[in-house]
Parts: structure tokens; sequence; C-alpha cells
């Protein structure tokens, strides 16, 4: 018995395209464009900020409410089909006046194409911009971990909590500029911190839910359990 | 919180089953704030249905299986896993932040240790994303000698791989077989850079060291024998019927979960996406090189296994190719924005010392911009996200860690089998955690 | 209390108190304790990072840790000798290496495998432990990013030397500092033996002394 197999092939829905290769010599700014670019600015001109080619690759600025608008238009349009979410990350700049960017590297297979949209948020408003998640699974982690690093709030993700450091960290958020490189407190009382937590306690609200435990619970946390919380402590 | 606490522990408590296959749970003291209190056993009725309460397990963070120091907690129905929450961040070191407290050659260092098993593959991937940044181009000898590098590290990782999985699944030999072909590219590296594991073997616009003389011909001897390696374990695990009935049909995802979970490298071939950022991105002119992107069909354990013990194969391929085309001339670029003047200059021209001396303390400056160069690592799409601002530190310097987004769709792949295929499903992953946490 | 010896140069005395020295037998049964001891150390490998790797290829074929009675590589802290921390060690891991080093019964050692596991490394940044040896006792460091297989088997074996030193009349070496009880640090010694409590067919042995 056989089984019909055909395997996805990128480039597939550009098949008269020059095969890829290695760029060379790129121009730092104004290469060619990405052709998505202009259609982003075409369908959502009241979402659409501005564009830039720097070193070969598209940057397409977006307001950050529109974010999930335009980025399921991408995924789901004949003609863009970006299949595949790279990464999620943000950027924030040594300037206090400059905004904290954050970046979504998107890559469309069956086409070939690379492009990096970004959403300016001002560090004075709260940090939320849109979820992708629905859109993309894979976002799930990277969005957490931005969270986790810059504070930003991604509203629709299921499950926004602390991924790389441990929940009751109190530092901050590391990867802001203000946040110092050796942390905020001294060494003597981050060890104290990290060895007060007990490690057979570091289950999270979801997990205690499981089975027995929940019966076992406190009242107050049933409560907030019930309630759609998450996580604990 | 104390109750938390008090909690688990009854969830943890349990000492094993009765007769009647319950579990049997013990009572428990815990001291809190000086205060004993015991925990009674819940009492033991009569079985009430079929199906059991669910239990809680915790896997690692620190266990044999784990790969490093992942911890999953996972919620069983028998021995059925339910649910799992895997937990990260018991590695997390702080590469991103120091990142930008360093110039763009002092940081090379700590991409050797972010990957711990594709160390010189991740100097190269750096190197690459940093002279796009600084807008400077290798010679052609260093463009060749970073495909070697590439390719002797992704089979060194891969062996890896190979070996600690077929430790989680019952087979001890291959793990030194593929150990033993390792000290060999070990000595190889060690030859060229001076060290086994952290290598350091990039710099921007160049390399540490051009290869030593001799060198090729023990790559062509490793050329020739380490094939054999490869073969003995195929014939060993590919038919394997153990191998084949622990890894077939484990943690299948289809080609369009794999695209959409964000997944690279072997996993998303596996699942039959023909993806590989060498031939739809390509860098250091791997377009030129004749090599095939292996896929599979089902995309389950078997098939990972199957694309990455091929994968070794088409490495050797390309090192064959690289070895055959190596051209002479130098290894670093011409570029003075980048590149230290030598050394016997720089000690009696003034003029070069100076230069010498500001491009040591004070760094190269790349122009204002961002690039972000994805690299075909041994685990899949790594790339790094570079941001300037026209000083001699990265803004940003983010990296985007391929089995961090492989590793967050464990969830997915193991609900629903037993609890002894999540130690495959896991292993067949490929984590990192040192890149995974960062 | 006094020995007297005479020389064709004189008569010496010597004094010695009964209670500052130690018999033959004791001697000698301190020589066969040890020496069964260092020859078969089961090392628990708390392996984090790159040093893990390097770890592995010492057990692996080419360096071949067997050679040291340490080929037994006992994954669960309540069988284990002397724990083997090797890599970086950040402050979310540090509550789990202090009580994996709690579950592991007296007498144990620690050898601290990498310049991180040692100082912090080059992390010296707001996540990294700077050095294992503020969270538990460390008997032999091993420097290196990551150090070589040589470099580890020479440590095991500057272990292995401090171990044939060592005199069961000489508790102090295992007293254990208990951190203050009003600390976040302190766990009480029936949650320990709670946590180390044995499985399988280990002996029953714990850790508290209770």
């Amino acid at each position: 018995m056989t089984i019909p197999f055909s395997p996805v092939l990128p480039g597939s829905a550009s098949p008269g395209a020059a095969p890829p290769a290695t760029p060379r010599n790129l121009p730092q700014k104004g290469g060619e464009p990405n052709p998505s670019a202009a259609a982003i600015a075409a369908k959502f001109p009241a979402l659409f900020v501005r564009s830039e080619v720097i070193w070969g690759d598209t940057n397409v600025y977006v307001h950050p409410h529109g974010v999930t608008e335009v980025v399921r238009w991408l995924h789901d349009d004949p003609a863009e089909r970006y299949d595949y979410l790279s990464d999620v990350t943000a950027v924030e700049f040594r300037d206090f006046e400059q905004p904290l960017e954050v970046v979504w590297h998107l890559r469309s297979l069956p086409y070939r194409r690379f492009l990096r949209l970004k959403a300016s948020l001002d560090k004075r408003e709260p940090l939320v911009v849109d979820s992708v998640w629905p859109i993309y699974k894979g976002a799930d982690w990277l969005e957490r971990e931005c969270y986790d690093m810059f504070g930003i709030t991604f509203t629709g993700h299921p499950d926004l909590r602390r991924i790389l450091m441990w929940e009751t960290y109190r530092e901050g958020y590391p990867l802001r500029k203000d946040f110092p490189l050796r942390g905020r407190f001294s060494r003597a009382e981050q060890l104290r911190q990290a060895l007060s937590i007990t490690t057979e306690g570091r289950y999270s609200m979801e997990e205690l839910s499981v089975a027995q435990a929940f019966e076992d619970l406190p009242e107050d946390m049933r409560r907030r359990l019930a309630g759609g919380e998450r996580t604990g402590e | 919180m104390a109750t938390t606490t008090r909690t688990v522990e009854v969830a943890l408590g349990t000492a094993g089953v009765d007769s009647d296959g319950r579990a049997v749970r013990t009572p428990m003291t815990v001291t809190e704030n000086g205060q004993v209190t015991t925990l009674e056993p819940p009492a033991m009725g009569i079985a009430p249905e079929l199906e059991g309460e669910h239990l809680l397990i915790n896997i690692g963070p620190q266990h044999p299986a784990t790969h490093g120091v992942l911890r999953l907690v996972l919620e069983l129905d028998g021995e059925t896993v339910v649910r799992c929450i895997p937990h990260i961040g018991y590695l997390h070191c702080g590469f991103e932040k120091i990142g930008e407290y360093r110039q763009y050659n002092q940081v090379i260092p700590w991409t050797d240790r972010e990957d711990y098993l594709n160390s010189i593959g991740n100097n190269v991937a750096f190197s690459i994303g940093a002279e796009r940044l600084f807008g400077v181009e290798v010679p052609p000898r260093c463009t060749v000698l970073r495909v070697i590098a590439m390719e002797l590290s992704r089979i060194i990782s891969h062996l890896v791989w190979l070996g600690t999985t077929c430790i989680d699944l019952g087979a001890f030999t291959p793990f030194l077989w593929s150990f033993q072909e390792r000290e060999n590219v070990y000595n190889l590296l060690e030859s060229w850079v001076g060290a086994r594991l952290t290598t350091t073997a990039t710099r921007v616009g160049g390399m540490a060291a051009d290869i030593p003389d001799g060198w090729t011909d023990q790559l062509r001897n490793f050329i020739r024998t380490f094939p054999k390696t490869v073969d003995e374990c195929d014939r060993m695990l590919t038919k394997n019927g153990i191998w084949v009935g622990r890894t077939t049909a484990l943690g299948v995802m289809s080609a369009d979960e794999a695209i959409n979970y964000g997944l690279s490298g072997p996993m998303l071939r596996a699942s039959g996406v023909a993806y590989d950022v060498r031939k739809d991105f390509p860098y250091l002119d791997y377009e030129t090189y004749d090599f095939d992107v292996p896929v599979g069909s089902n995309g389950d354990v078997y098939d990972r296994y199957l694309v990455r013990v091929e994968e070794l194969r088409q490495s050797t391929r390309i090192l064959e190719q690289a070895l055959n085309r190596l051209p002479g001339g130098p290894v670093n670029s011409e570029d003075h924005r980048v590149i230290l003047p030598p050394k016997n200059r720089a000690m009696s021209d003034m003029e070069s010392m100076i230069h010498h001396f500001k491009q040591v303390m004070e760094g190269p400056r790349p122009p204002i911009g961002e690039v972000y160069v994805p690299v075909e690592s041994p685990k899949g799409e790594k790339g790094y996200y570079f941001v300037s601002d026209g000083t001699a530190k990265p803004v940003r310097w983010r990296i985007r860690p391929p089995s961090y987004v492989n590793l967050s769709a464990i969830s997915k792949m193991v609900e629903g089998h037993l609890l002894s295929d999540v130690i495959a499903i896991n292993a067949s992953i490929d984590i990192v955690m040192g890149e995974i946490d960062r | 209390m006094g020995l007297s010896q005479t020389t064709p140069h004189g008569t010496t005395t010597t004094t010695f108190e009964p209670s500052n020295q130690e018999s033959w037998v004791a001697t000698r049964l301190d020589f066969l304790v040890n020496w069964s001891r260092s020859k078969s150390l089961w090392p628990m490998p708390f392996g984090t990072a790159c040093c893990a790797i390097e770890f592995m290829a010492t057990a692996a074929t080419r360096f071949d840790l067997a050679r040291f009675g340490m080929e037994r590589m006992s994954f669960s802290p309540r069988q284990a000798d002397v724990l083997i921390c090797a890599g970086r060690v950040p402050f979310k891991l540090a509550p789990v290496l202090r009580r994996i080093w709690q579950q592991m019964p007296q007498p144990k050692w620690c050898i601290s495998m990498g310049a991180c596991a040692s100082t912090g490394g080059m992390f010296d940044n707001y996540a990294v432990v700077q050095g294992i040896d503020t969270i538990i006792p460390v008997d032999v460091y091993v420097p290196g990013c990551p150090p070589r297989p040589e470099g580890l088997l020479y440590g095991i074996m500057m272990l292995q030397e401090k171990v044939m030193r060592e005199k069961m009349s000489d508790n102090v070496i295992r007293n254990e500092m208990e951190p203050d009880p009003k600390s976040g640090l302190y766990i009480p010694p029936s949650r320990i033996d709670e946590l180390s409590e044995p499985f399988g067919n280990s002996v029953q042995q714990t850790r508290s002394g209770l």
C-alpha cells in the first residue's frame, strides 16, 4: 500500500520567480521593496503608517490597534499568504523619547517573502498591543517572552504570564533599558529571594485545579480560579 | 502562600497503588512557620467509576530525560497524558541583555554558549548578520570555510541528538559511537581554533584564524570514515523493531499545524514541508551546493529520526563539495572599518596603532539600521536580529531560537500519548535549554 | 604519659595525649573506608549547560569515566555521593540545586565544574548565581569554560585524594550549617526527610539525622 504524499514546497505560488540566491552588496536604504508593503498601504490606509527598506528587508509600520487585522489579512489573502511567523519581539531604544517597537517577522513560504511588521508604542502610555495568537499558534511563547522581558501586554493571548523568570520575580522587566544589567536588588537579596522559593510550590493555579487538588484549595483561590485567573501566588 | 504549598503536597503525596489499583495516600505532616499540620489521608471508598482521578506528575527540572533543565507538569489519566504544561526559564542567563552591553565582536563568545551543541554555527550566523549590518563582504575563502564550519556543527549537533535519544529509548551503544565521531570533529575544531566546544571561531568580517596546514586532509579523512558510523547507526536502528515501535505514530504534526506552530528544521521537514533556509533564503552561497532536503511524510518521531540521519549524510556531501572548491586567498575582509590592522604594522606604524587601539577600545560602529538574518541551524531556523542606533553596541540583539518555538508545540504533541512516549517526543524535538532560555 | 627511646645519642622522651591520637585500628579502618569510598563515587550529574556536554564526553568513549569507578551515574540524588554541577546556575534554578543537595545522603561531596558554576563566569548579570558556593558547599572547583574532559578527570582525582584524607573521628567535615530558622532559607528536618524519602530498593537513610 502506498500512501499518497506530496510535500509542501516553498515557492510553490510563484513558479516563474528566479531561484533564491545569497544577497550580495545590499544597499543600506532603498532596495527593492516587498510588494506586500504597497498592498498593505492600499488595503489599510488608516492603519498603515509608513514603510521602508533597510538592508534588503521591508519594514512596515502599522498602528498597534490594527495589528491583528493586518496580520489576519496577510495570512489569509491568496496573494500574500504569510503563513509562517518567525518571531515576535520588541525593541527599546536608548533614547527615552523614541517609542518602543514591537516587531513581527513574517514569512510567506509559498511566495518566499519576508516582511517585518512593526508597531510603535509610546512609553508614557500602557504598553498594549494585539495578540496574533489566534492566527499563529506559534506566537504563544514568543508573546509570553515579550511580556516577561518588556512588560508588553498582548490582548487576546490566552495565558499571558511570565515564562523565563519565575512568577513572583519582583525586579521588573529585564530587557527594558531602565533595568540595570545586574538587576535592581543586591546579590544577597536576589539569592535570598530565589532560595526562598518553594520548588514544590511552584505550580500555577491552572495546574492546581487538576484532580483532587481543586477541592483542597482555599476558598479565595477557588473563587479566583473560577473567575478565570490562571497564575498563582 | 502557605496554603498553596500544602495543597501541592497532597497532590504529590501519592505513595503507590493498593490492590484495587487506587492511589494510596499517606498522611503527611507539614511544618509551616513552626506550626505542624497533619494532613489526613482521604477516605478510601469503593471505586466509584472506571475513570480514576487524574494525577499530577512533575518531570524535571533535574531529570535525565529532559535534556537539560526543562520541567514538564503532566496531568495523567491512568498512564495517558491529558494535559502537559511545560515550564522553562531554568537556564535563563540574560544573553540578550548582555549583548546590549558588548561590542559586536565581543558578543561572539556568548553565541558559543547559547546553543552549545552548535557553537561554531552560531558564530558564523552571528557574523553573517553583523556583516550585513556593517555592509561588509567577506572573501570567498572565508565563505567556504564558514560553510565547512556550519556543516561540521550540524554533524556534531545531530550526533548528540542521536546519542542522547538512543539512551532515552533504551539503546546505549549508538551513544558511544556518536560520541566517538564527535571527538573526531572536536579534534578538527581544536586544531583550527584551539577550543573543543566554545570555539569563538569567527569575527565580524572574517575568521579568527585560517585553517592550519594539513587540516583539509584530516577533514577528508573524517568525511571518508564518518558515513560508516552513520550507516552503522542506521543499520542498528532504522529497522529495529523496538526503535520503530517506540517512535512511530508519536507526536504527529501535520504540515499545516507544523507551519502554524512555527516549527522549523527537522521538525518541520518531518511533517512534509520542504522548508530549508539554506535553499529558500540562502546565505553563504548555499544555492551553489548540490544537496537534498530530506522530507518526512508522517510527521512523527520516527520521521524526525530519518530526516536527521539523512541530514548527516547530506552534510557530508556539502563538506566534500566545499573542500573541493576551497579557494586560496585571505580569510579576512579588507574593510578597515571592522578588521584590525596586521600586528606587525600595529607595532611599528603610528596610524595603524591608533586604528588598532580605537578598534579594540571603542569598537566598530555600524550605520543605523536593523537586520534579521536567518540560518539553518541543526534545530531549525535560527536568526539573529540586530538593531543598531549607530553606536558600537547593539541596541537589541535578539536570538530567534528554533528549539524554543519547537518546544512550545510539545503540549499539543504529547496529549493523548502515554507517559513513556513523552520522553520519546521530547527527545525528538532536539531541545537545547541554553538556546530556549537564553 | 610518655614514651622513652634510648639511642646512641641519648634518651629522648616523646609525650602524647591519647585523646589526640588515633589508634592503629582507626587509621587502618579509615583507610579502608576511604579507599572504598573514593574508588566508587557515584556521581549525580547536575548538568545544565555547555559543561554538561563536556561531562557527557568525559563519560563517553574516549575519556571513559568508568576507569575511576564513576560510570554509574546516579540520576537520583538519594543514591549519589558526589554532585557534579556542570554549567551555569541561574537564580531560578538555585532552589532546585539546593534541594537536590539536601536530598543527598551523607557522606557527600560536590564538584563545581566550569567557570559559570564556580564564579558565575562571563554571566555577571541579573539572572545568574555568582558561584554555586553561595548555595551549597563545594569541594573541588574545576576551572575552564568548559573544562576539557582531562580537566574534569583531574578534578575527580583531586576529590579522590581528598576523600582518602578524611578521618572518621573528625566529624567537623560532616557538620552542615543550618540557616537561621527565621530566614526564608531554612527547611525543617522533618520536611527534608519527607522529600528525601527513600524509594525502590534503596536503604532507609534519612538526611536530617532525625
